[in-house]
């Protein structure tokens, strides 16, 4: 009975608190998903890997911080933001209206536009405003691609996940007859895999300024100037520098920045 | 974690070629699992006497408390208290800190020790109910018998009644365990990595649910066996020398 | 206060609610169908009856929920070839409502069988042997004498079992189903109010838990009848006979 509570508390003591005074200048918290392949998601090895990571570790490296990663699944991810858990987000994650009334951004890191999945041999209606009309789309839950397909096709039938893989899962199974989600994380996070052998792309490039916003961009809490010019600057640093460039050369073909890289 | 995820890596990878390399994922898993449940047994041991006494107390305000504190563990289902116990903490524990220090305060809980936490005070409810009968089914001539002897109230307690009671509270404790470890799978929708969560990682990794699924399962129901067998064990120990009816 | 993200989405809610309700009773009803039978198999004397009943419960007892959910919802998507085949995709597994209420319904049912056996055990041997000893056919006495008496042995616990699954209905938020609180979740996501909202979702599932303990404890009320006094009776009588309907217990776990 003893050993079996000295090994309780042992165990409690394993986890633990941190009180920080202000918000550390040099220890930055980096919040992903690790769940969006090929931009960021967890290998065989348990570690965070892919574009957002690396550009994360980058830009660390330009403004002299000391990063370490939280993940934080997709929906709670503001909430973990706000909530103190970590001091950014680099997950992703667009830049538009309605969360910049929650959090700040940065200017954008990337800017792809977004495209519909489905099953080879498919065809689909995709005239806005009617079309679509009840056909399944999974998208990820509380993103721009939910709110784009509920805007643009009021007759389709949206059904929420919680991450882009179960999406993409229920594809594949049949259950939804399409998937809207950025056009790379589909290209090179499932249909260049096994998995994804199944589809293909289905429709046109969708990229609305209103709903799709800018491109994806970190967000801060807000009122932390600070650290918001500290990643902008860090940003125009490895934009111009080159480092952009090799990351984006690593993951892709192309450049997914979205317009031509500032000059050297 | 991260030095667990190496150490099942070299010593606790289960080479079926089904896991495409993802088999240490349970190895970690089940350990995170059952550090869970073993940390939250203390939390739920002392708020599960405390409520008890709370519930049993002449006191009406430690009666309300008390009942308020089942009423809604009962009343809530525990993913719901888990994500608001998660956010919700953090967040009061943050406002109420600051403005005590007059400056912004970080309150990091990793999500072991929210986890615990929320657990410990879930099922510490559960618990209290536990204790609470346990207490009424203590011989009301034992506690007569004791006064008799003179003890003061206290030294009756943990000499008289505490040793009787763990005999009857033990099957309800038990069955709290039994409970708590399957609970334990909800602990992965805030994100820590115990059996469903890695389970969860590697089947979406590898896109083969049904294999890792079905495979989290046997686990869970391993430490299932595993703990009847304990706790019967348990039980013969604690009611040893008490004749059968 | 961040209370309109309430206000204005309570038809929302009201969706999400129903679509819990509805999980809810169809799956205790067909729950507790199933248990009946199963809960006597268990109980048979047939070795090829009992084990792999046994199993079941056990399996399906001794797993969390979320790993059952996940197994049949996700699982199930791992082999669609082999259900198209045998024409169970369409129309069933393909769809999320029913995987949830198939899952809802093989986990109540496990968990009510055992309350059932527990209930059947206890039936008083006095009442059996009479039966018997009237002549009861094995069917007649299980119809008239012994379910009847279980039935009202296994309430208390069978409430709790019932409140249980209301509230576990919550976990097939995870597999795209927009109950109440899949509805919470996406307004949190949408709303950013994220404490408003669970305190009120939580509100509303204690609401609507003790709503339907106060509705079980009427019930046994209603089937104890013999057991109370009548009126005429002496008071002393009256309060061996116990006036005061026997509480619940509090909390019993699964």
């Amino acid at each position: 009975m003893k050993k079996l509570l000295t090994l309780a508390v042992a165990a409690f003591a394993f986890a633990a608190v941190s009180t920080g005074a202000d918000a550390e200048m040099n220890n930055v918290r980096i919040g992903t998903e690790g769940a969006y392949p090929p931009f960021n998601s967890i290998d065989e090895n348990g570690n965070l890997v892919g574009f957002d990571i690396d550009i994360a570790n980058a830009l660390c490296e330009a403004a002299g911080f000391d990063c370490e990663f939280v993940v934080q699944d997709w929906d709670g991810i503001i909430d973990g933001l706000n909530t103190n858990k970590y001091d950014a987000i680099i997950a992703s994650m667009s830049i538009t209206d309605k969360r910049k009334e929650v959090v700040d951004f940065t200017a954008k890191y990337y800017n792809t536009p977004a495209k519909f999945i489905a099953v080879k041999g498919g065809s689909f209606d995709f005239a806005d405003g009617t079309g679509l009309d009840g056909v399944k789309v999974g998208v990820q839950g509380a993103t721009i691609h939910e709110d784009f397909v509920r805007k643009v096709w009021p007759y389709a039938e949206v059904v929420t996940y919680a991450t882009q893989d179960e999406a993409n899962a229920d594809l594949a199974s049949g259950r939804v007859d399409l998937v809207m989600a950025d056009s790379v994380a589909l290209d090179f996070g499932f249909l260049q895999t096994d998995a994804g052998a199944c589809c293909e792309f289905a429709g046109p490039d969708y990229n609305d300024p209103v709903i799709h916003g800018e491109g994806a961009g970190i967000a801060v809490r807000k009122n932390e100037p600070e650290l918001l010019d500290a990643l902008n600057a860090a940003l125009k640093q490895i934009l111009s520098d080159g480092t952009y460039k090799a990351i984006n050369d690593k993951y892709f073909p192309y450049n997914v920045y979205g317009e031509d890289l500032p000059a050297m | 974690m991260g030095d667990l995820g190496e150490f099942c890596r070299l010593y606790g990878n289960v080479p079926v070629d089904q896991f495409r390399g993802y088999g240490w994922v349970f190895c970690s898993g089940v350990l995170i699992t059952l550090l869970v449940g073993v940390a939250c047994i203390p939390v739920v041991i002392v708020l599960g006497l405390l409520g008890a006494w709370a519930k049993l107390s002449h006191n009406r305000l430690a009666r309300s408390v008390g009942m308020t504190y089942t009423t809604i563990v009962r009343g809530v289902p525990e993913l719901v208290l888990i994500l608001l116990t998660y956010y919700g903490i953090t967040l009061v524990l943050q406002n109420v800190l600051s403005a005590i220090a007059g400056r912004q305060v970080i309150v990091d809980i990793n999500p072991f020790l929210a986890g615990v936490m929320t657990l410990g005070l879930i099922y510490g409810a559960f618990a209290t109910e536990v204790f609470r009968g346990a207490y009424l089914a203590v011989d009301r001539g034992q506690i007569e018998a004791a006064k008799a002897y003179g003890m003061n109230k206290e030294t009756a307690f943990l000499r008289v009644i505490m040793p009787q009671m763990l005999r009857f509270a033990l099957p309800g404790l038990g069955n709290v365990w039994m409970v708590l470890i399957k609970a334990t799978s909800l602990m992965s929708v805030i994100q820590l990595e115990e059996l469903m969560r890695m389970s969860d990682i590697a089947a979406r990794a590898v896109r083969m649910p049904f294999t890792f699924y079905f495979a989290a399962s046997i686990l869970y129901l391993t430490i299932t066996i595993i703990s009847i067998w304990a706790l019967h064990r348990g039980e013969s120990w604690a009611n040893r020398g008490v004749r059968r009816a | 206060m961040g209370l309109d993200a309430i206000y204005d989405n309570l038809d929302k809610f009201a969706a999400g609610l129903w679509l819990t309700m509805q999980l809810t009773l169809i799956s205790s009803a067909i729950g507790l169908a199933l248990a009946v039978p199963i809960a006597l198999g268990r109980l048979s004397s047939n070795p090829f009856v009992k084990w792999p009943i046994f199993g079941y419960m056990f399996y399906f007892r001794g797993t969390p929920l979320l790993v059952q959910i996940f197994l049949i919802y996700y699982g199930s998507g791992q082999f669609v070839p082999a259900l198209k085949a045998i024409g169970l995709w369409d129309g069933f597994f393909r769809e999320a409502y029913f995987c949830a209420l198939l899952t809802l319904t093989l986990n109540t049912a496990a968990y009510t069988a055992e309350i059932l056996r527990g209930a059947i055990l206890g039936v008083p041997h006095g009442e059996v042997e009479a039966a018997k000893a009237v002549g009861m056919s094995r069917v007649l006495r299980l119809r008239r004498v012994i379910l009847p008496r279980a039935f009202r042995i296994a309430l208390p616990a069978y409430t709790n079992e019932f409140v249980f699954l209301f509230q576990a209905t919550s976990l097939v938020s995870v597999i795209t189903l927009l109950d109440l609180t899949g509805i919470a979740r996406d307004l949190i996501a949408e709303t950013f109010r994220s404490m408003q909202i669970w305190i009120f979702t939580g509100a509303l599932y204690c609401a609507i838990s003790y709503f339907f303990f106060w509705l079980f404890r009427r019930l046994e009320w209603r089937w104890s009848g013999h057991l109370r006094p009548r009126p005429g009776m002496a008071p002393a009588k009256r309060k061996a006979a116990g006036a005061e309907p026997a509480e619940t217990p509090a909390i019993v776990t699964r």
